[in-house]
This record gives C-alpha cells, sequence and structure tokens, in this order.
C-alpha cells in the first residue's frame, strides 16, 4: 500500500526537518560558550559534529531505500536537505576542528590532515562531499546530465570513508565504529543490485 | 591551604560551572535532541541498561574527607578549576568516555582496602585503608598531567614519596622492575563487566616503573587532591603520579605492587605497542600515530574559546630531574 503525502504537508514537513537537524547545534554551541559542556568542550564539540554528520549521511543512505520498501515516494525530497545538513554538520566539524583544537595554528592543521591517516581519510570524504553539496544546486545538476548520477554514487564511498575514519580515531573503544559498520553494510545491503550492476559493467 | 595562582586569570567564582550542570550534563546532552543524543546508538544507552539492574536512584556523591599535608610551594601555572580534575577523567573500569567516571564511580566502596607490596622484597608489607594516610608523612605537589591525548592540567596531588615506600619493603638485588595492578571487582566496575562501557581494554588494568624511576623524587602514591581525599573517578583511595610521563602510566585504585626483575607488561602497551610504549615519557618530539606530541591544550577556565594550546615541553618540564634517568637511551625508539 502505497502512502500518499498532500504536497501541501511538505513544506511543513520540511520545517520540521530544519529545526530538527540545526536546534542540536545551536543548543551545543550556546553550552560549549557559556562553559557548560564539561571540562573539555572542545572534544565535545568535535565529537558530536561528527558523529552528526555520519547519522545524518546514514538516514541519507536510508531514504531511497525506505522509499521504495514503504512506499512513500515523498521521502524522496527529503534527501537533498539531509544530504546537505551532513555536509553542514561535517563543515562544524572541520571548522572546530581548526579553531578550537588547533587553534588556527595552520601548520598544524595541515601536518595533522597529511601525517594522520585517519585524518586524511576524514578530509577525503569532506573534499568529496563538499562536491556533491556543490553539485546539488538544482542548475548545476541540470547542466551535468548523466554525470551527476555517477558523481553522486560517491556518497556510498563517503559514508565509507567516515566508518573508516571513526573507527580509525578512537583509542580501543571500537564497538561503536563496527556498529556504525554494520549499519552501513546493511544499507549497502539494499543496494547490492546497483553495486553488483556495478561489477559487470567494469570490463574483464 | 598555599594554593594561589601568582598570575594572568585567576579563577573567580563565576568561572566555576556549576556542579548541577557537571552532574546533569548527560540528560543536557541528551536534550540536544535525537542527533544530540551523540550517535544513534549512544552509550547512554548502554548506562540505561545497566540502570535496570541498579538502582534507580543516583547513588550520592561520594564523600571526600579533608586530610592534613605539607603544604606545597606556590606554582607558576594557573591550576585546573577542581570540578575539570574531577569531571574530566580516563578511567575505563567506569567508562570509557570522560564525563562517565564521575557519573558511574560514585557508590565505589574504598574502604576496606588492601594494597599488597610483594615480590623481591626483604620485608613485604600489606596497607590497609587506614595505613594509607598514617605510614607516610603526606606532603602537596602541584605537578603538571599530560595526557597523551594532548590536553593537560595542573593538579594539586597529595601524597607519599614512593621512594620511602620502596625503602620500607627493602628490595633484593634481583628487583629491578615494580609492577602496579589496579583493582579487579567487575561487581563495583561497570568497565570490567562489559566491553562497551569498559572501551574494550582487558582487565585489570597494569603499569610498571623501572626501579630507578621509582626511587625519583618526582614519583609519588598519592591519596588526595585539592586538599581532601582522592574521590573514586580520580583513583580513590590510592594511585601512582609520575608527572613526567603520558598519564596513563600514573596507574589508578592500586591494590598490588610487585618487584620483579623483568620488564613488567603494561596495559596499553599489550594493546597496542606502536602506541604505547613501556616508558612513555611525555616528547614533543616523538608523535603518537594520532596526535601531534608538540604540543596540548592545558585544561583552565574558559568555554570554548579560550586560547589554550600552548607547546609541550620534554618530560613534561620536568627534564632537570629526570633527564638523567634515560642517559645514552634512544628515547624514539624506547618511547
Amino acid at each position: 500500500m502505497a502512502i500518499a503525502v498532500s504536497q501541501k504537508a511538505i513544506p511543513y514537513l520540511k520545517a520540521l526537518v530544519h529545526i530538527t537537524a540545526l536546534y542540536p547545534l545551536v543548543n551545543l554551541y550556546y553550552q560549549a560558550i557559556s562553559d557548560r559542556l564539561g571540562a573539555d568542550p572542545v572534544e565535545v564539540v568535535i565529537h558530536f559534529t561528527g558523529i552528526g554528520a555520519l547519522n545524518l549521511l546514514l538516514i541519507s543512505l536510508l531514504i531511497s531505500p525506505a522509499a521504495k520498501f514503504f512506499k512513500i515516494g515523498a521521502l524522496i525530497q527529503f534527501r537533498r536537505m539531509i544530504g546537505l545538513y551532513a555536509f553542514f554538520y561535517a563543515l562544524c566539524h572541520i571548522l572546530n576542528f581548526l579553531s578550537f583544537e588547533v587553534q588556527f595554528d595552520l601548520q598544524l592543521f595541515i601536518d595533522e590532515v597529511f601525517e594522520r591517516p585517519y585524518i586524511t581519510v576524514g578530509m577525503t570524504a569532506f573534499l568529496l562531499l563538499t562536491a556533491l553539496a556543490v553539485t546539488s544546486i538544482a542548475k548545476i545538476r541540470r547542466k551535468m546530465k548523466k554525470n551527476w548520477q555517477t558523481l553522486h554514487n560517491f556518497t556510498y564511498l563517503i559514508a565509507l570513508l567516515g566508518v573508516v575514519h571513526f573507527y580509525w580515531s578512537v583509542k580501543s573503544e571500537i564497538i561503536e565504529p563496527l556498529i556504525y559498520g554494520g549499519l552501513y553494510a546493511i544499507l549497502m545491503g539494499f543496494r547490492h543490485q546497483k553495486v553488483q550492476g556495478w561489477r559487470k559493467k567494469r570490463p574483464q | 591551604m598555599l594554593i594561589k595562582s601568582t598570575n594572568r586569570s585567576d579563577s573567580k567564582e563565576s568561572d566555576v560551572t556549576d556542579e548541577k550542570i557537571y552532574l546533569n550534563r548527560r540528560e543536557i546532552v541528551k536534550n540536544m535532541g535525537f542527533l544530540g543524543a551523540g550517535t544513534l546508538l549512544s552509550t547512554s544507552a548502554a548506562a540505561s541498561v545497566f540502570d535496570l539492574f541498579g538502582d534507580d536512584t543516583p547513588p550520592a556523591l561520594f564523600k571526600q574527607t579533608n586530610l592534613e599535608f605539607t603544604p606545597d610551594k606556590p606554582f607558576a601555572e594557573e591550576l585546573t578549576p577542581e570540578e575539570k580534575t574531577i569531571t574530566h577523567n580516563n578511567f575505563y573500569e567506569f567508562g570509557a568516555q570522560k564525563h562517565q567516571p564521575a557519573e558511574l564511580a560514585q557508590g565505589f566502596k574504598v574502604d576496606p582496602w588492601q594494597l599488597k607490596i610483594s615480590g623481591e622484597v626483604e620485608k613485604p608489607f600489606t596497607l590497609d585503608y587506614d595505613d594509607l594516610y598514617s605510614s607516610f608523612d603526606l606532603e602537596e605537589r602541584i605537578y603538571r598531567l599530560r595526557c597523551v591525548e594532548a590536553w593537560s592540567m595542573v593538579v594539586p596531588w597529595i601524597g607519599f614519596s614512593l621512594a620511602d615506600l620502596v625503602k620500607k619493603a627493602k628490595p633484593t638485588s634481583k628487583a629491578k622492575y615494580l609492577a602496579f595492578e589496579t583493582l579487579y571487582d567487575p561487581k563495583q566496575m561497570p568497565g570490567q563487566r562489559n566491553r562497551r562501557l569498559g572501551g574494550g581494554i582487558d582487565y585489570p588494568y597494569l603499569e610498571g616503573l623501572r626501579m630507578d624511576e621509582a626511587m625519583n623524587p618526582l614519583a609519588i602514591m598519592s591519596v588526595g587532591l585539592y586538599g581532601k581525599t582522592l574521590p573514586p573517578q580520580n583513583g580513590a583511595p590510592i594511585r601512582l603520579v609520575v608527572p613526567w610521563k603520558y598519564g596513563f602510566k600514573s596507574i589508578k585504585s592500586v591494590v598490588g605492587i610487585k618487584f620483579v626483575e623483568k620488564q613488567p607488561p603494561t596495559t596499553w602497551n599489550i594493546l597496542a605497542a606502536n602506541e604505547y610504549g613501556f616508558y612513555a615519557n611525555v616528547n614533543p618530539d616523538v608523535d603518537h600515530p594520532r596526535w601531534s606530541q608538540a604540543s596540548e591544550r592545558r585544561i583552565t577556565t574558559g568555554g570554548i574559546f579560550a586560547q589554550n594550546r600552548i607547546a609541550t615541553l620534554p618530560f613534561n618540564g620536568y627534564g632537570d630531574q629526570v633527564a638523567g634517568l634515560y642517559k645514552g637511551m634512544n628515547l624514539r625508539k624506547l618511547y
């Protein structure tokens, strides 16, 4: 049974998504600025925005399988904004690191990006995500035609890099990153036909 | 007590975060909403599962008592506020996230306690709870604490010289190292019975020192901080403090010190030998694979905009006292 969502309701639902995505960030920075995030607010804001970006990325990957399975076509209309919020959280994550962790020591920032494999992986994911965010503009999307989908398939790689970045960043607490790895595998499992399709197309 | 910040911004009462906010911190973060819960599967879920089996009401705050001790000289650097020192802890036995030990350790029972001194010594002995405070002269030592994760604090510890304890035990000629062990009590330490909460490390936690390191006057067994007995999250009732080494060397809630002939196994070294060495001396020239060790963020007062990144000093600034211990050693290899 398909579930129809009235087009009239969409703007309200979108407003709800905006609030749900933005409120935690506003609250986070309010707490951080007023020194209410514990002894080391820097660690909290970095971790919070990083996990937030990963959560949003995985939610964006859940949308099309969910739309198909539950036959709620309207869900697809939320995919772009959730993807963009994933980008926004990732941007905050990196700005937090730059401004609060290394405190604008640009040399240290660059060294860390290149010398720490887990940061290199994370930064790669962020740069790819930036490309997706920029090309999500409708005009650019139309101009790109078929190439747009090819580029946006990179979202699967970005999410994988995000999970690897998380796994690699922890000292020994690997269970949570492994759960994210499992969720990623499930989300990719929904797409096994698509992934197999790429394999076949590849010349032997 | 003689603790006075001598320069720069003395911390005012208004800078100190309200204890209530600290204690409700997880609740505050939770209230940030679903993304704010930290993760889809936040560790608080593990904690609440744990709560199902435990008491619904959180245990009352651990009771600290005032200590009598010889005060230290004033320290040139600003002290970390007590509220931060006792709420930002790496003590995986009580949860791998830094706010967790302060929340999950309040019901920890430290009396009765037994610290056993054994191994290659002429006079093995055991310190019971009261002995911890009465067997040796207690003095305050204001030390920098440098975590391997590149943050640091300045903490006024109270304790006694480890050398005094060693002398009392009369080590034999075979005693070359000291092997330290933390309490193993999964009933009291949730991280020991839940791998997720405990960060996936094997317990009991083990540490070690070379004999000459243990005899260095900087090394102390601490039983208190900020004028009072240690709270559990900081390693009650007794812990090691070796300020020229990364924090993980300063093992908490110690129940055993064994004098041994060979270098003893140590927890983080067993887990990742390429990341954590036996010596673990603070060294700005040798990076951890995941952190630059050249600088650190000093946790004092101020919110997120506090400009607190400072250069890390060799041996955490205690080179004059300890560099001689490592003469002729390649500290890049023996990190």
